[in-house]
């Protein structure tokens, strides 16, 4: 008998008795479910994670010279140690900038939140950095409209803000905000330019912040003196960055006078460095999801080898009437394992589409990103017709074995 | 012999009831010639189903010996009688047995199915074959939606569907009133003019005498024969 007939028999078996056989292939059902979704939203949040994360909030190609690591889970221990290690002070950076031989460009950072206020409004908790004029080209910052620093702003420490969009908007309210000036711990900042728009992160927003030249009076509140937050660096590419990175590093040692058998006092935080947290989550998923997927397809495999076997009870005038026309062994253990195939394809390829819903639920209802693995539907269908295949194995051969004369009688 | 469609010699089939062994047939010979009309009777318990099931390779003899259409067939493992009842037999029952979620086309499409034509090919033959019986505007209709006349003129329609050596009926009025009844004996009549072969088993002798010979099995041995087409010489 040909595949396509035993096809569409197991078809016309599922027409007419949909709620059987929905309820038979639920197993399957959620099983595929599972993988799908979850393969969907940890792929999502990999190229989330990648794209947004890693460059928008640490940067392409950049890293950071930090007195301890960011983005980054630690002990009591560890964070008391951290804690005790001297800040990066400007002779250091100077000392870093100055032996570096892979080209990079550099920008001293610290930051505070402080509210903006400009004609009685008040922004507030806005993230205030204090930084170099490089710093808009390390953070691929845009600017909408007005201009960054020039250097003798910079050098000068001029009270003047380039602000963010959402700050823009809260403060002028589509005015041009150009030329305007903001209070700052009760200073006035000229406002020379406004940032574009960038969207959010996990549901935070990544424009309400604004930038102001480093030696601007906000200094005094935002870092001690004489010292930064951290040291942005910026390369042309990944190699180059790494190189920066040992560079950085060999200058820190020497400039603090470390021995060889000591432990860096300082980090590096690299978009790598602060994907790690993010990688450990994704690996225990990505683990546990073959133990949950393999118990539910067990699970469904189980219900259609049962719900098959009453099948066979069932339909055995049917497999009497099929033999008695000419159906061979092979032909009755055909019907029934590519009708338990396909009712378990079927339930997979409804899985595949919950699966893919459920991904889309959480995108559009909650800040986690999703991106159906196109591998993930080619498994979860696979899966699920061999599933339906292996555990239809039994209940066809009970089925190619009966003998045609009591089948028949059978009632 | 090319002219004989079913020689039996000798067939014995036993069962083993637990510790009883009982003597369904004990040792039947009969000879079945091309376009016979045969209706094969006796009381319960006369061995008539057993050799109808042996007649149709639905089961196979303890000893003995059956010819069908020039193959021995009493011998032959379960997927060879499978191919043997496909080809050569057609059957029709007195509950019709047709397959209720079918559609009549599908249902006469079936031993072509397993017979491997192509789709095209089966669709036009069971056509042919519903058209044949009556039924070329019943085709999409379902066992439910037809009355017990027409299902069993599907079911008629399906077993000529193959071209087989003998159509095998038990009991094909079995489920019918009698003006169905004589509706399908007329059926049959017109398939007997056709050249078909035809073996009947009832127990009704109003049913047997449309049949131009009679077998009668009592006690599994044949009683009486009546009716046998003499040999031409």
């Amino acid at each position: 008998m040909m595949l396509k007939d035993a096809v569409g028999m197991a078809l016309t078996t599922i027409r007419t008795q949909k709620l059987k056989s929905f309820f038979s292939l639920l197993g399957v059902l959620i099983g595929v479910t599972f993988l799908i979704a979850v393969v969907s939203i940890v792929q999502g949040m990999n190229v989330y994670m990648e794209d947004q994360f890693a460059n928008k909030l640490v940067g392409l190609n950049t890293f950071q010279l930090r007195r301890m690591p960011n983005f980054t889970d630690a002990s009591e221990e560890q964070w008391r140690e951290w804690s005790r290690r001297p800040r990066i002070n400007y002779a250091e950076a100077d000392f870093v900038e100055s032996r570096m031989q892979t080209p990079a460009i550099f920008s001293r950072f610290c930051s505070e939140r402080l509210p903006l206020i400009w004609n009685g409004t008040a922004a507030k908790d806005v993230d205030v950095w204090t930084a170099d004029a490089p710093m808009f080209r390390i953070k691929n910052l845009d600017i909408e409209s007005g201009r960054v620093f020039t250097p003798q702003e910079a050098q000068a420490g001029m009270a003047v803000v380039v602000i963010g969009w959402e700050i823009a908007e809260k403060l002028f309210k589509g005015a041009d905000p150009i030329g305007k000036h903001v209070a700052i711990e009760g200073l006035p900042y000229r406002v020379i330019g406004r940032m574009a728009k960038q969207g959010t992160l996990f549901g935070i927003s990544l424009d309400k912040f604004a930038v102001v030249p480093f030696d601007s009076p906000v200094h005094r509140v935002a870092c001690r003196s004489g010292f930064m937050d951290e040291l942005h660096v910026r390369a042309d590419n990944v190699v180059s960055m790494k190189a920066a990175v040992s560079e950085t590093q060999e200058a820190m040692r020497i400039q603090r006078r470390l021995k060889p058998q000591q432990e860096d006092n300082f980090a590096m935080q690299t978009a790598e460095g602060a994907l790690e947290g993010w990688n450990k989550i994704s690996a225990i998923l990505m683990t546990a999801l073959p133990m949950l997927v393999s118990v539910s397809l067990v699970v469904g495999g189980i219900v259609i080898m049962n719900i098959m076997l009453m099948a066979v009870a069932e339909r055995t005038v049917e497999i009497g009437i099929r033999k008695a026309l000419g159906a061979k062994r092979r032909d009755i253990m055909a019907q029934f394992i590519v009708e338990s195939a396909t009712l378990s394809t079927v339930g997979a390829g409804i899985g595949v589409l919950t699966g893919i819903g459920l991904a889309f639920a959480v995108r559009s209802l909650t800040p986690l990103p999703a991106a159906v693995a196109p591998w993930s539907v080619l498994l979860g269908v696979s899966l699920g017709m061999a599933v339906g295949m292996i555990a239809g194995i039994y209940p066809a051969s009970r089925a190619s074995r009966l003998d045609p004369i009591t089948a028949l009688r059978a009632e | 012999m090319s002219n004989l469609v079913i020689q039996i010699r000798d067939l014995i089939r036993t069962y083993e009831m637990g510790a009883e062994t009982v003597q369904a047939l004990r040792g039947v010979s009969l000879e079945i010639r091309r376009n016979e009309y045969v209706a094969i009777m006796g009381p319960s318990g006369s061995g008539k189903s057993t050799l109808m099931n042996l007649i149709g390779c639905l089961d196979t003899p303890t000893s003995g010996e059956y010819w069908l259409n020039g193959q021995e067939v009493s011998r032959m493992p379960d997927d060879a009688l499978a191919r043997v009842r496909n080809r050569e037999i057609g059957f029709v029952f007195q509950t019709f047995n047709l397959l209720p979620r079918a559609s009549a086309l599908a249902n006469v499409e079936l031993p072509l199915v397993y017979a491997g034509v192509t789709a095209r090919q089966r669709r036009q033959r069971a056509e042919a074959a519903l058209t044949r019986v009556g039924l070329g505007d019943r085709m999409d209709h379902r066992p439910n939606e037809l009355s017990g006349g027409q299902r069993q003129r599907v079911a008629i329609a399906r077993a000529l569907v193959n071209e087989p050596a003998i159509l095998l009926a038990d009991e094909p009025t079995g489920n019918l009133d009698s003006t169905t009844s004589e509706e399908i004996m007329r059926v049959f009549a017109t398939l007997h003019q056709q050249g078909q072969t035809i073996i009947m088993v009832t127990h009704e002798s109003d049913i047997a005498a449309h049949a131009e010979r009679v077998v009668v099995l009592r006690d599994g041995r044949l009683a009486s024969d009546t009716g046998r087409r003499e040999v031409a010489a």
